[in-house]
């Protein structure tokens, strides 16, 4: 049993092991690539549900209703074949007859990125409920202007609240990447797909695939801790 | 706006001025101008309008009675093939969830180990690499399973799906009882016992109702969480409603396909959510003030 598996997991010609090990970075490089983005939109989306200004509230309700009640695998077909039809009409419609095609990865990164805001935003905002207002009635007494009051008072208060949530989010993220080998990525799951088919040890392949995916949610819980204990630093224990 | 003004400014008129100082109305609320916060959310809102307009515009001019009665009936199907998956598995796992969850809060290493390592694989893998390891992964040892009498399950990727989901969920559903079973104060526990009652009617009529009040909102994310995973079953050939939408759109290679199967998940999860607001509403009037 040893000799048959041994040889089928190493790296080089016969074995498999290089291209599960590629296929495991570019699952964290998606992942990785998705989080500014995501962070990003689902900050201001939470700014906006926060905001006194009704369109803006509205806007960002309706964004947060959207992604979080559609599956993850159809956000990601509606942005895969909703882009690649549309940039053609368009394209077409000014007179370029061409087929576009859109790259799984960038497809992967913004699907996942739009899920990943409309939860963020979640989070976002009950860390927000968790700084009190008189921080930044302070911040404003003491003159300094708002955009300098949320870069430095409220935002670093605001991480550290976050993190917890985010920490989960990532996780969670890391996981839905296995979605985009559906529409064709080589990640780990299609990596695995096409050893298992190749050397007719689907189970032997799938296990390890969920092997390598449990590895790293453990790397990552272990680094988010990491991570809390450092934003905590600043902080009285009582 | 000018009512309240004359209203502060009555009640007021007659006192004394205090320190020399002339009581004044209130001033009155800053007008709603153009800020800039303003002219930005208008301009996203109208840019949402407009996609959504247009999406609606798109649905109506492609819309026609051929597309509806020759797939209609398949998404119907569909949804009904969802939520009947999705109500399998929930209740399956719901029933795992109990030793599961009292396996993890349990002292005894030789229970709370194995639960501890259920739960953090199912929580730490993706759903759809479980799916495949059942699926694919099981189905290669069809000998093995044949000769224990096992293969007609294994071999049908419905009950493939209802298998994975309900092992799946069962990790999560124990982790919500879990936390929710921890909310309940001891003091409960100690009450129950000071008046004779068995452990087991302890945990059953003083414990368990207290922390699945706890668990409802949890649960309910937990069902929406599960209603949006179960599209990725359409990958192993069940036709669910995100199965039948690939189906319909590998024939007709129309967008609308799609579209028209968004607005079924939307619309199933908005409804979902509005149930739940209720039966939350009516399971704890009681803690109502």
């Amino acid at each position: 049993m040893e000799n048959d598996i041994l040889p089928l997991l190493g790296f080089g010609a016969d074995g498999w092991g290089d291209q599960l090990l590629w296929g495991a970075i570019l699952t964290v490089s998606l992942a990785l690539s998705t989080l500014p983005l995501g962070l990003t939109l689902g900050f201001l989306v939470a700014l906006g549900r926060r905001s006194e200004e009704r369109s803006l509230r509205f806007s960002a309700t309706l964004f947060t209703t959207i992604f979080r009640g559609l599956p993850e695998l159809l956000t990601l077909f509606l942005i895969y074949y909703g882009v690649q039809i549309g940039l053609s009409a368009a394209l077409r419609a000014i007179g370029i007859e061409t087929v576009v095609e859109i790259n799984a990865f960038a497809a992967g990164m913004i699907a996942l990125g739009l899920v990943f805001a409309a939860y963020a935003s979640e989070v976002f905002i009950s860390a927000f409920a968790g700084i009190a207002d008189g921080q930044s009635e302070a911040s404003r007494a003491l003159g300094i202007g708002r955009l300098t009051t949320m870069r430095r008072v409220i935002m670093p208060q605001l991480f550290r609240l976050a993190l917890p949530g985010l920490g989960n989010l990532w996780l969670i993220l890391l996981k839905d990447t296995a979605l985009v080998s559906v529409i064709g990525l080589s990640d780990i799951l299609r990596q695995s797909s096409i050893a298992a088919r190749v050397t007719q040890e689907a189970l032997l392949f799938y296990s390890i695939a969920c092997l390598i995916y449990l590895v790293l949610s453990l790397i990552f819980t272990l680094l988010i801790g990491q991570l809390e204990r450092r934003f905590d630093r600043g902080l009285v224990r009582s | 706006m000018s009512a309240t003004s004359i209203g502060s400014s009555e009640a007021t008129a007659g006192m004394p001025p205090a320190f020399g100082i002339e009581a004044r109305p209130a001033p009155d609320p800053t007008p709603r101008g153009w800020s800039a916060a303003r002219i930005g959310g208008y301009a996203i809102a109208a840019i949402w309008l407009g996609v959504l307009a247009l999406l609606l515009f798109y649905l109506v001019s492609v819309f026609s009675p051929e597309f509806m009665k020759r797939y209609g009936p398949r998404y119907l199907n569909g949804l009904w093939t969802t939520l009947l998956l999705v109500g399998i598995s929930v209740g399956i796992g719901g029933l795992l969830s109990l030793p599961l969850a009292l396996a993890r809060l349990s002292a005894i290493p030789f229970l709370n180990g194995p639960a501890l390592a259920y739960t953090t694989f199912f929580r730490g893998t993706p759903l759809i690499a479980q799916t495949f390891l059942v699926y694919y992964g099981l189905g290669a040892l069809n000998a093995e399973l044949k000769s224990i009498g096992l293969w007609w399950f294994f071999r049908e990727a419905w009950y493939c799906a209802i298998f994975t989901f309900s092992l799946h969920t069962a990790a999560y559903q124990a982790e919500i009882l879990r936390g929710a079973i921890r909310t309940v104060p001891n003091g409960q526990r100690e009450a129950s016992k000071a008046m004779g009652l068995s452990r087991w009617t302890t945990f059953r009529k003083i414990i368990l109702p207290q922390a699945l009040i706890v668990a409802l909102r949890p649960y309910g994310n937990e069902i929406v969480l599960l209603i949006k995973a179960s599209a990725i079953v359409a990958v192993i050939t069940v036709y669910d409603l995100m199965g039948q939408t690939r189906f319909v759109f590998s024939r007709s290679f129309d967008f609308q396909a799609y579209l028209w199967a968004a607005l079924l998940y939307l619309a199933i999860v908005e409804v979902l959510r509005r149930l739940w607001d209720v039966l939350e509403g009516r399971l704890t009037r009681h803690l109502k003030r």
